[in-house]
């Protein structure tokens, strides 16, 4: 589903190289955990897949069902099926919640030539999948993000994720400023949606958010290339021993 | 030697009124002398037909107000029912008095108001529906049409008024307003001003208010249309515990000049103010916001706020914010803010991570900028939806 070959990417504004001849391979249904020492590139690399324009990409590419998404606006990457769960949700004073999800709900729909959905319909899924997630309905009446807590903006994040069904999900540290309880409902949340036809990128720091969302397969991010893969225990193992061992190991 | 006159005086003798240049202080920013077009004749009464017609296009804003007509400045009787509490006389009231070139306005408006109507709201009436007061301009080359308006809100009387300018215009025409308020003891005036002039509408207008103690008065201006546009707001706070709530939005299209010019006067101890625009500037636009506060010695525990915040679309556009504080008394808390901003590229970028065209987003996130100031009204949601659909039509025809 994800094929990145020979990622090269760098900072627009001070040319800094941050990402190296990044390669990795993700498989539909596959939960791929992205974990790496603080400036490896993590958040980078979600932003590259989005489309962020403060970087830029001097090599390689990034295959999307086939498809070269770097040659694609941030619009048309979301609309074809790739959605980043943002570590730092954007608050946007005056755009109500509920009036943005329907905005980018139909937006994509109407750019996969799908009948955008009625105000009913629309009201009717939201309510459905704002439940699952323990989100308060009136809160979506609020402005997005505004004077949301940390655990409500990231609940908010993956009740974008289920209500744009996504076929990837970049999850930039979503579990970091959670408690364990919204880590609880953030985690259920993202299970809920694992599926077959859908594949996950976790990244994260921490092991800890890997206990709720068990992952297939764990790549180490550093220095701005993966340096190891492995399986969930890989994880574990990282957690006991640090980072050190596995970048003496690759040096 | 009258040199400075040689510069423009075809307009000021057309008009047969001194205007100010930019070193007139209170005109700094809009130098009436060089902008103001020629107009030499006040346009005549158009026939019912052509009056009827040129309100097409203006749907109502509430279904339920009363509306008083003129057309190209001239009054006409439309039977409607004005609501129980309020009374009108169709007289032309009584000309203001002119202090200086600072009244330039009021002076012209002196010179060339055809008709106007004299309202009163009688003491403890609550006035359930709105009273309208539409202006539609046919806006032929070089004429001019103007109003006067005198309104007295008697003591703890509730009222609300939508003073608008209609027209699709895109000839040089002057249109002018005069509105004299009073507003009673525990009286409340909520007065809502939509200008959307055509695009070749000069357009003056200046509200002078008088609050006594207790009194309320809750302003809103939306600017979206005209070339050339000064509206003034003169306050009197002259009554202790009396409240000025002031809210704007100015739509600036390419090659207007928008100016809002505010003095709220703070005559009596215990009186609060708060002010707050937002602005948009497209194209090649030019905004004005001053904002004076002036608190007398007396006026102890004045609590004045002003806000003005300006989201500037392009690189060819300006606005210029002035606020400026003269404070006497030692006991008050004044405070202003002026910010102008382009769009945020991290909202542009999260909201387009989720699907939405860089387009739409720019649109959602410059309506979320305005919509505020007007969803913040309290006169009622049909009225605030009705302001959103202008604010609307204006980004829909001047952000691409």
């Amino acid at each position: 589903m994800l094929e990145i070959k020979n990622l090269h990417v760098r900072i627009a504004e001070d040319e800094t190289e941050i990402i190296k001849g990044l390669d990795l391979t993700v498989a539909a249904g596959e939960v791929a955990a992205i974990m790496g020492p603080n400036g490896a590139g993590k958040s980078t690399l979600s932003y590259v897949l989005a489309g962020k324009e403060d970087y830029e990409v001097t090599e390689g590419e990034v295959l999307f069902n086939g498809e070269n998404i770097l040659d694609m606006e941030v619009d048309e990457r979301a609309a074809s099926g790739l959605f980043l769960a943002f570590q730092y949700p954007m608050e946007i004073p005056g755009v109500a919640t509920m009036n943005f999800l329907k905005a980018a709900m139909n937006a994509q729909r109407k750019a996969r030539n799908e009948a955008e959905y009625t105000t009913p319909e629309f009201i009717k899924k939201v309510k459905a999948a704002s439940s699952d997630l323990s989100i308060d309905f009136n809160m979506l009446k609020r402005a997005l993000n505004v004077g949301f807590s940390g655990g409500e903006k990231k609940r908010a994040e993956i009740l974008q994720m289920a209500l744009l069904e996504p076929t990837l999900c970049v999850l930039d540290e979503t579990d970091s400023g959670l408690d364990i309880d919204a880590l609880k409902v953030v985690s259920e949340g993202v299970n809920a949606l694992r599926d077959p036809a859908r594949a996950f990128l976790v990244i994260t720091h921490y092991q800890r958010l890997l206990d709720h969302i068990v992952p297939d397969t764990v790549h180490v991010l550093y220095n701005g290339r993966i340096i190891k893969t492995g399986d969930k225990t890989l994880a574990l193992h990282l957690e006991e021993n640090g980072y050190a061992d596995v970048i003496a190991s690759a040096a | 030697m009258k040199v400075q006159n040689i510069q423009n005086n075809a307009a000021e003798d057309a008009l047969g009124v001194s205007l100010p240049t930019r070193r007139v202080e209170s005109f700094h920013y809009t130098d009436l002398r060089s902008q103001l077009g020629t107009f030499a004749s006040k346009a005549e009464r158009p026939s019912e037909e052509v009056a009827k017609k040129l309100g097409d296009g203006f749907p109502r804003l509430a279904s339920n107000a009363a509306v008083l007509h003129f057309y190209d400045g001239h009054a006409f009787e439309r039977g409607e029912k004005l609501p129980a509490g309020v009374s009108a006389n169709t007289d032309l009231p009584k000309a203001m008095e002119v202090d200086g070139l600072d009244d330039t306005i009021v002076a012209i408006n002196n010179k060339i108001s055809t008709d106007g109507v004299a309202i009163s709201v009688a003491k403890d009436a609550n006035v359930d529906r709105p009273v309208g007061l539409a202006h539609t301009f046919t806006g032929t080359s070089g004429t001019t049409a103007s109003t006067r308006y005198a309104i007295d809100a008697a003591s703890s009387s509730t009222s609300i008024f939508i003073e608008r300018f209609m027209g699709r215009s895109t000839d040089a025409h002057l249109s002018s307003s005069v509105v004299a308020m009073d507003i009673g003891e525990g009286a409340v005036l909520n007065y809502l001003i939509v200008q959307q002039s055509g695009l070749g509408a000069e357009h003056l207008g200046r509200i002078s208010v008088r609050l006594a103690e207790n009194a309320k008065l809750n302003l809103f201006i939306l600017n979206a249309g005209g070339k050339l546009v000064r509206q003034e707001v003169k306050v009197d706070v002259a009554g202790e515990g009396a409240h000025v709530e002031i809210k704007g939005v100015n739509l600036v299209g390419d090659n207007a000049h928008i100016d809002v010019t505010t003095v709220l006067d703070h005559n009596v101890p215990n009186t609060t103010a708060n002010e707050l625009f937002r602005n948009v500037v497209a194209g090649d636009g030019h905004g004005v916001f001053q904002g004076q506060i002036k608190v007398a010695q007396i006026a102890q525990k004045t609590d004045a706020q002003m806000a003005c915040n300006t989201l500037l679309l392009t690189d060819d556009g300006d606005f210029s914010a002035k606020p400026e504080l003269e404070i006497f008394a030692d006991d008050v808390l004044c405070a202003h803010g002026a910010t102008v901003t382009d769009i945020d590229d991290d909202h542009l970028f999260y909201m387009r991570a989720r699907g939405i065209k860089e387009k739409t987003a720019r649109g959602l996130l410059i309506k979320a900028f305005v919509d505020e100031v007007v969803e913040e009204l309290g006169v009622g949601e049909e009225i605030e939806e009705a302001f959103i659909g202008v604010i609307d039509n204006w980004l829909d025809t001047n952000v691409s």
